[in-house]
């Protein structure tokens, strides 16, 4: 044992003297981790549940989430419910893995200084949003949120949201031709209270609420998309329909 | 009329072939810049792409002003027989670790202040806590952290070596291009250009050009370990390598972006959702095990020995630390993502290593706790060493709070919570700011040629101030944590939710300003040492002690 | 993908179990083993930083 442990022990010094061994010693400990955690989330088909009513983001809930990105919301609020009783009851249905299958980045989030999001849509009025997001002691006296008061001030500069919907689509995101020439025109659509092709709007993105979201009709803020955006998390997969079976294999 | 005498001819001075590719690559990098300024989609990227023509344009002259000054023939690689050791780049690497520290200390306490009292957001949209917070963690880590890797790791790769550092221009391109990141990185965030991923936040064209900087790291420090007068590669250089090379291969796997358009600020990523969360967390938590523990325990295996006087413990015991501790740490990922949409599989397989982890840390620390055995006394006479010291307790206690906060019964109350916060505390200030303090106190001295710190008390004071404030800040954000994590699954006798989720906001605020307090505290004991620095930089020395401070570092 | 979880935590809680046990109950023997073999080449290399150039 000894003198064959000794021999096996020996051949350790081609790290200890050779920089390039070592290295390669490295690469090959650190990858082994990685390869069998990741790769196989993009072959079991588990991993993402079959789920109806996922769709990806309109034009204006891509610009809203963009804005939600911009601002760091991620760093307080975490938009994933867990399958815990207490949960459940404060927030809705556990998250499912499908519902963020269209996000880049993910915004699970780490930290609940403030609620968990993933289901606010439809939560909350308008209104109540604006006011938030301007002033929320002014509607939660306690909170402790910064005041956003810019958002409903500054015009939405998404003149390039088509070019970064066909990013998505080469990325796999099932954006058509159809949806980017169109970017333009169902961002306004979706921002107007009854708007003319609202039709279209729906055809393309089934379940998707218009209307002018900030109570500025005249003016399309960063306060319309961010709030287009809050008011569809969470509202796309119904659940009534859900069978949390059908998943199980 | 002859001249009796031939000139003496100076060797003819000519451009070096480094000097001469860097001169041009920055001149079109310039030009490429002021274009891409010019058409560039928002106010906040054309001024990034100034900043980036700017630096092009100091870079040229630099190189152009260093050229004329130096001397025509190659850098001696020897002098006397000892190695010419490259030392201008540790000096500026650690004094930029020290402002960066403070820089970073100060935003933490101006967000902490933002949680106690709203108000501190000013309504200002680019000091708004969303974007103040990754300011904070960047700083900290990549800014004083990083510098502080760079430093230690460029001189301790040269001291145990016996060998100057391996290229010319490449280790100031490594400093000055790491700290042109951390500038580009950080104003992104307040002008809100984010990735809006975790401790992954700056965006593809700031990416790119880490990419760019961080592969010559790896070939300046790979080069000076090819180049060693020494048989033996020291432990202390299998940490800094694992630590260049996992930084690099996450850095990539998690960056994995498409700019929207080269003159647009925004990319998207290849992976989305459930995948994208793994890859962040497998991201997320390598950087602290390679950025924040691997790299750092690089420090440890250097400096207590070197300060101690005395080998590491037990050298075996450090070749078992190193491989079972990178083997490991990559699998522990997935203790972030615990009842979340991740498969069960995945968090099993995290949870299971995370607590494995538990060994080879606390191999480690045992290694460095018992390389003082035999000279326990010099934790009552050295402050540094107690620095040093407290640093690996630190280490044991946050890697022992790890493994147990990876048990999913645990996360299930913790995750979410101020409890994570108080763990990165104890582990940032407690570990990897202690041991970084202990190691620019040893280094100042060797790198200006001083016997001493200016003032040992200075130390002491430092030491003691803000021990107080990281014991305020994880006792507050302990019981934070465990409170806000109790109240939200409180339930009433008849089985409703006990508390609104703003009942728990409140309940946070005292604990809040307990915390900002603590912050504040270790603020200050940073600025005693900044104090500290500059005098011991500064105060001229009497000839006797310059003598003695020779022979020192000899 | 149910089965491929209790297997997993079946396996963890045996001989997944065991194996690490053991693994690491080597590796401590390794670490504090008195052999001589190497004890010289280890004690240089753990002398590198203390020496003056």
């Amino acid at each position: 044992m000894a003198t064959q442990g000794t021999s096996i022990w020996s051949k350790h010094q081609i790290f200890e003297k050779h920089s390039y061994w070592l290295m390669l010693g490295i690469l090959v400990m650190i990858s082994i981790g990685g390869l069998v955690e990741i790769a196989p989330l993009f072959y079991l088909k588990s991993t993402i549940e079959k789920v109806e009513g996922m769709r990806p983001y309109t034009p204006l809930e891509l610009a809203g989430r963009n804005i939600y990105v911009r601002e760091g919301c991620y760093n307080c609020h975490s938009q994933m419910i867990r399958p815990l009783r207490d949960e459940v009851e404060r927030y809705g249905h556990y998250s499912l893995a499908a519902e963020s299958m269209y996000d880049r980045p993910f915004q699970w989030g780490s930290k609940r200084t403030g609620p968990d999001l993933a289901r606010v849509g439809g939560k909350y009025s308008d209104l109540w949003q604006v006011e938030h997001l301007n002033n929320p002691r002014s509607v939660v006296p306690a909170s402790i949120m910064p005041s956003y008061p810019w958002l409903a001030k500054t015009k939405l500069n998404a003149k390039h949201i088509g070019e970064e919907m066909r990013v998505q689509q080469v990325l796999g995101v099932p954006y058509t031709d159809e949806m980017i020439a169109k970017a333009q025109d169902d961002l306004k659509t979706q921002a107007t209270t009854d708007a003319a092709d609202s039709d279209g709007l729906q055809k393309r993105y089934p379940k998707a609420q218009g209307r002018d979201y900030d109570g500025n009709p005249g003016e399309l803020t960063e306060a319309d998309a961010l709030i287009a955006y809050l008011q569809m998390l969470g509202t796309l997969v119904d659940f009534k329909l859900y069978d949390n079976q059908a998943n199980v294999r | 009329m002859t001249t009796l005498q031939a000139p003496i001819q100076p060797p003819a001075k000519s451009l070096r072939w480094g000097e001469g590719a860097l001169i041009g690559v920055f001149s079109l990098f310039a030009l490429f810049s002021i274009v891409v300024a010019a058409k560039a989609y928002t106010p906040e990227f054309a001024f990034h792409a100034y900043l980036f023509a700017a630096a092009s344009i100091a870079a040229v002259f630099a190189i152009g002003n260093r050229y004329m000054n130096r001397p025509a023939g190659p850098v001696p690689q020897f002098i006397d027989g000892k190695p010419n050791y490259n030392m201008g780049v540790v000096k500026f690497a650690t004094i930029a670790a020290v402002v960066w520290g403070i820089a970073g200390f100060l935003v933490g306490v101006i967000a902490a202040l933002q949680l106690a009292f709203p108000l501190f957001n000013f309504d200002l949209p680019w000091i708004s806590f969303g974007r103040l917070r990754p300011l904070h963690t960047s700083a900290v880590i990549f800014a004083f952290g990083g510098n502080v890797l760079l430093a230690t790791s460029f001189y301790v790769v040269q001291r145990t070596s016996r060998a100057r550092l391996a290229g010319d221009l490449a280790p100031w391109f490594v400093i000055l291009g790491y700290n042109f990141f951390i500038v580009i990185a950080g104003t992104g965030y307040l002008l809100g250009i984010t990735q809006g991923k975790e401790y992954a936040e700056p965006e593809w064209y700031s990416d790119l050009w880490l990419t760019v900087v961080w592969v010559t790291y790896l070939l300046v420090f790979l080069v000076t370990l090819l180049k060693r007068n020494e048989p033996h590669i020291y432990v202390a250089n299998w940490f800094y390598l694992a630590f260049i090379i996992t930084i690099a291969v996450l850095h990539l796997g998690n960056n994995a972006t498409i700019p929207v358009s080269v003159f647009s600020p925004k990319s998207y990523i290849l992976w989305s959702g459930v995948q994208d969360a793994m890859f962040q967390w497998w991201y997320g938590h390598n950087a602290v095990g390679f950025f924040l523990t691997a790299g750092f325990l690089a420090l440890m295996y250097y400096f207590i020995p070197k300060r101690a006087e005395r080998p590491v413990y037990s050298y075996r015991l450090s070749i078992v630390h190193f491989w079972a501790l990178i083997f490991i740490y990559i699998w522990a990922g997935p203790h972030h993502l615990h009842y979340t949409a991740l498969p069960d599989w995945a968090q099993t397989l995290g949870m299971t290593f995370s607590v494995i982890l538990w060994m080879p840390s606390w191999g480690g620390m045992i290694n460095g706790l018992m390389t003082l055995s035999g000279a326990w006394d010099k934790l009552r006479t050295d402050p540094v060493i107690r620095m040093m010291v407290v640093a690996v307790a630190f280490y044991g206690m946050s890697t022992f709070e790890g493994p147990m906060m990876s048990v999913k019964a645990v996360n299930s109350l913790s995750h979410y919570t101020e409890w994570t916060i108080g763990h990165v505390h104890s582990g940032a200030l407690g570990w990897v700011a202690y041991i970084s303090f202990g190691a620019i106190y040893c280094l100042v001295p060797w790198l200006w040629n001083k016997r001493e710190m200016y003032s040992v008390k200075a130390i002491n004071w430092h030491f003691w101030v803000s021990t107080l404030g990281i014991v305020l800040y994880i006792s507050s954000m302990w019981v934070a944590g465990i409170l806000q994590g109790l109240m939200w699954r409180a339930y009433t006798q008849l089985g409703f939710l006990e508390y609104s989720f703003i009942e728990t906001v409140e309940a946070m605020h005292p604990l809040y300003v307990i915390r900002a307090l603590g912050g504040i505290l270790f603020l200050t004991g940073a600025l005693i040492m900044a104090w500290n620095i500059w005098k011991t930089i500064t105060t001229p020395q009497t000839a006797a002690e310059r003598e003695l401070a020779l022979q020192a570092a000899e | 993908m149910h089965d491929t979880y209790l297997g997993l935590a079946a396996f963890a809680q045996t001989g997944g179990l065991i194996l690490f046990v053991v693994a690491f109950l080597l590796v401590v023997a390794y670490a504090f083993w008195p052999s001589k073999a190497r004890k010289k080449e280890f004690d240089d290399a753990a002398n590198i930083p203390l020496k003056e150039d």
